[in-house]
C-alpha cells in the first residue's frame, strides 16, 4: 500500500474514493432519504457517527479478532453503534427519527461501513482509520447534500423548508417520489464520470 | 382478502426495489443477464421467506415477552447472517446443481438490505405469523420481478448507442427511474 500523508488520507474520501459517486456504495439510504435536505443531512450525520466509532473500535481491537469470524464481529460492533444512534435520535429528534423511519436501523447493512472496516480499519492504525472514516463520512455527507438539495429545490421549491423559488415555479412532484431519486442520481453519476474522464485525459 | 392485499402490494405497489430503494447493490450488479438475475431473485425470495418465519418467531417468542425490543437490530442481523450460512450449507448438500447456479450470490444476500428491512418492517407493522410469511414471499417475488425486468432491458441496452459517461450504473439508474414511474400505474389497485 502506498504511504499517503494524513491530508491525502482525508481528501481521498471526498472525490477519488467518494463512496457514492466513485465506489457506488450505500446507494439504498442515499436514494431513500434524500427527498428533503434535512433528512439527507440527518442520515449523513447518523451514518458518520456509526462509521467513525466502528472504525475506532475495529482498528483498536483488530489484533484480537480471529480472521475467520471477522465479518460477524464487525457486524456486531456496527449494530451496537446503530442501536445507540437509533435510540438517541428517537429520544432527542423525534420528528427526524419518524421521517427516516426504518432507514436508521438499515445503517447496519450500509456497505460503506462494513467496506471501510474490511478494507481499511482492519489493516491500519487507530489514527489513520479515524482520518479515513472522517474523510469517507464527509464525502458521503456532501453527496447526500447535493442530491437532497437538487431534489428539494426542484421537487418542492424549498431549501431546508424555506421558499427559494419564486411564485412562478411549479414544483416537480416527481423529484420527491422514487423515480426522481433514481433519475437524479443517474445523471449525477454520469456527470461525475465525465469530470473524471476530463481530468484523466488532461493529466 | 387482507392477505391478498399484502401479497399484491408487496409485489407491485410497494415494490422493495422501486419504492423502498432496497437491494440496489444486487439490482445494479447482477442485472446484466436474465439467467443470473433469475437465480439471484429466487435466492432472495427463498431467504426472505425463511427470514420472515424465523424473525417472527424470535421477535414474538423471545424478544417481546422479555421487553427486549431494543435488541431487534442486533438479533435480526445475526439471525440473517447465520440463516444465509445455513441455507448455503443446506442447498449444497441437497441440490449441488442449484448451488452451482446460485454461486456467489448466496453469501452476498447477507448484506442485502432488503432482507433486513423485511424483518424490521414485519415487526414494525405488527404482522401475525401468516401475514409475515406472505409479506416475505411477496416481497421476494417483487424483487425478482424488478431484477428480471431490468436484466431484460439491459440486454437490449447492449445494442443501444449510450453516451460514454452514461454507460454502466448511470443509465441503469435512469432506466430504474422510468420503471419506478411505470410501477406507479399499479398504485390505485389497492386502497
Amino acid at each position: 500500500m502506498p504511504t499517503r500523508s494524513v491530508g491525502q488520507e482525508f481528501v481521498k474520501g471526498l472525490w477519488d474514493e467518494n463512496p457514492i459517486f466513485r465506489q457506488l456504495l450505500g446507494l439504498c439510504p442515499t436514494l431513500a432519504v434524500t427527498n428533503a435536505v434535512i433528512n439527507g443531512f440527518a442520515m449523513g450525520m447518523a451514518t458518520s457517527f456509526v462509521l467513525i466509532f466502528s472504525s475506532l473500535v475495529v482498528s483498536s481491537i483488530k489484533k484480537l479478532i480471529p480472521s475467520q469470524v471477522r465479518i460477524a464481529s464487525y457486524i456486531v460492533i456496527i449494530a451496537t453503534f446503530v442501536t445507540i444512534v437509533d435510540r438517541i435520535m428517537a429520544a432527542f429528534f423525534p420528528p427526524i427519527s419518524k421521517s427516516l423511519g426504518p432507514y436508521v436501523p438499515l445503517i447496519v447493512v450500509n456497505c460503506i461501513i462494513l467496506g471501510r472496516q474490511e478494507a481499511f480499519s482492519s489493516k491500519n492504525t487507530v489514527g489513520r482509520s479515524l482520518i479515513d472514516a472522517l474523510g469517507m463520512s464527509s464525502g458521503f455527507i456532501i453527496a447526500l447534500l447535493i442530491l437532497s438539495s437538487i431534489r428539494e429545490i426542484l421537487g418542492a421549491g424549498t431549501f431546508l423548508g424555506y421558499q427559494v423559488m419564486g411564485a412562478w415555479f411549479k414544483p416537480w412532484i416527481i423529484m420527491l417520489l422514487p423515480p426522481g431519486a433514481f433519475i437524479t442520481l443517474g445523471i449525477l453519476l454520469a456527470i461525475a464520470l465525465q469530470i473524471e474522464r476530463k481530468t484523466k485525459s488532461r493529466a | 382478502m387482507e392477505l391478498v392485499a399484502i401479497f399484491i402490494s408487496a409485489i407491485l405497489i410497494n415494490n422493495f426495489v422501486l419504492h423502498y430503494f432496497l437491494g440496489i447493490c444486487p439490482f445494479l450488479g447482477v442485472s446484466k443477464k436474465i439467467d443470473s438475475a433469475l437465480s439471484m431473485g429466487l435466492a432472495v425470495t427463498f431467504v426472505m421467506t425463511i427470514t420472515a418465519v424465523v424473525s417472527w418467531v424470535i421477535n414474538h417468542w423471545i424478544l417481546m415477552p422479555h421487553g427486549l425490543d431494543y435488541l431487534q437490530i442486533v438479533s435480526f442481523i445475526l439471525v440473517i447472517a447465520s440463516l444465509v450460512q445455513l441455507v448455503e450449507m443446506f442447498i449444497r448438500k441437497i441440490s449441488p446443481p442449484l448451488y452451482q447456479a446460485l454461486g456467489i450470490y448466496l453469501p452476498l444476500i447477507t448484506t442485502n438490505c432488503a432482507i433486513f428491512f423485511l424483518a424490521l418492517m414485519a415487526a414494525l407493522r405488527n404482522y401475525g405469523f401468516v401475514q409475515s410469511v406472505i409479506f416475505g414471499f411477496g416481497s421476494g417475488l417483487g424483487f425478482t420481478l424488478a431484477i428480471i425486468l431490468m436484466a431484460g432491458i439491459r440486454e437490449q441496452l447492449e445494442m443501444a448507442d449510450v453516451p460514454e459517461p452514461f454507460k454502466g450504473a448511470a443509465i441503469t439508474l435512469i432506466v430504474a427511474g422510468i420503471m419506478a414511474l411505470a410501477f406507479f400505474g399499479f398504485s390505485g389497485m389497492i386502497k
